[in-house]
């Protein structure tokens, strides 16, 4: 597909949220944390600042701590390159209500736009299926949006990697929160799992 | 199994089995892990008790990241791996440092007492330094007797008391690799 024709980050991101009950989402750093923060604020996101490379298992953490929820971990290509063994790490584990969404515009947005291994053939879709994972998914149109909204949303049919070409862009800079603690307890606090 | 077989096995358990005891003790769910043959028998106890679950990871700091998802939906978890993942670990380890997640490591050593391999040495011998600049407390397990206490100790400090904490099962417990040409 032409780069003129792919979906935008974040008309995706907030379609992917827009009817969200119980869903908890993770994001890694970078233009996904902002994504998610344009979005609109909710005391079941977790942004990350940092921890490259590790946003998938996190999901896949508190997947497994609570089956009963839908576990949405939104990513770039850059951080899932670096953590390209969580897909084989949460395939073994195979929990139902994980989805990893790569929104994967073949750049390193945050410093400098420099180009990823994505533009040049490394298919993160394939590596997420040679690892195990059980459904890939390829989206490219809003059709394919408005389905994945509904899968992100639900539990059951997991583990998911969806892969979403998006165009490079150059979206405003929306900063949520920096303080882990607060939201961590955010999270805790929302979903009853407060340490006593 | 009659009362006298079964205080014969108590008396007779491994170190291994006291760190599983020790984890039960403490509601420990999840247990990420990186194999080690020091931690072998530990990780197979936990593969068949079916209120824990043992998740085998492609490298350590994954097992950093899952812990604070764990923290998040409210399971406990432990972190196995062996002296050369450590290394592996240190950037992951800001995520318990900004979030305060609880942390609990159980790291068995390589590179130190009776090392046949060099390749080990490197890494074995920074262990305590690589956790201590990092602010992860590190306690010391040397003989089997030590194993339980250490590791309960340790998981007082890290679950109860939410300080991030690392003990290291020593090599003279572990026993240097033999390697048979």
């Amino acid at each position: 597909m032409p780069k003129s024709n792919r979906l935008e980050r974040r008309k995706v991101v907030a379609r992917l949220v827009r009817d969200r009950k119980e869903l908890v989402v993770v994001t890694s750093l970078g233009s996904p944390t902002y994504d998610l923060a344009d979005a609109g604020d909710h005391e079941r996101n977790f942004y990350l600042w940092g921890a490259m490379g590790g946003a998938g298992v996190i999901g896949l953490g508190l997947a497994i701590a609570k089956p009963e929820i839908p576990v949405m971990v939104v990513v770039g290509d850059g951080e899932m390159l670096m953590g390209m063994g969580n897909f084989a790490t949460i395939a073994l584990q195979a929990p139902k209500n994980l989805t990893i969404v790569v929104l994967d515009n073949e750049l390193y947005g945050e410093t400098g736009s420099q180009t990823s291994h994505t533009s040049a053939g490394a298919d993160l879709g394939t590596i997420a299926s040679g690892s195990g994972i059980k459904n890939v998914l390829r989206v490219n149109t809003q059709a394919e949006v408005e389905e994945l909204a509904v899968r992100v949303n639900s539990v059951g049919d997991g583990p998911t990697v969806a892969i979403v070409k998006i165009a490079a862009g150059d979206d405003k800079r929306v900063l949520p929160s920096r303080d882990g603690v607060w939201l961590k307890t955010r999270v805790q606090a929302s979903l009853g799992t407060l340490p006593a | 199994m009659t009362s006298a077989t079964a205080a014969a096995s108590a008396a007779t358990k491994s170190w291994p089995h006291d760190i599983y005891e020790v984890l039960k003790q403490f509601n420990v769910r999840q247990v990420p892990y990186v194999p080690d043959g020091g931690h072998a028998e530990l990780i197979s106890l936990i593969h068949a008790d079916p209120q824990m679950r043992g998740i085998s990871l492609t490298t350590e700091e994954e097992g950093i990241a899952l812990l604070a998802g764990t923290a998040l939906g409210g399971d406990r978890g432990v972190l196995l791996m062996q002296s050369s993942g450590v290394g592996n670990c240190i950037n992951m380890l800001s995520l318990i440092k900004t979030c305060r997640i609880p942390f609990l490591t159980l790291v068995t050593m390589r590179g130190e007492y009776g090392e046949f391999n060099p390749w080990q040495v490197p890494m074995g011998s920074k262990v305590q330094a690589c956790f201590e600049l990092m602010d992860v407390q590190v306690l010391r397990a040397r003989t089997p007797e030590e194993v339980r206490p250490t590791v309960a100790a340790g998981a007082a400090m890290a679950l109860n008391g939410n300080t991030p904490t690392a003990v290291l099962l020593s090599q003279q417990l572990v026993g240097a690799k033999v390697f048979v040409k």
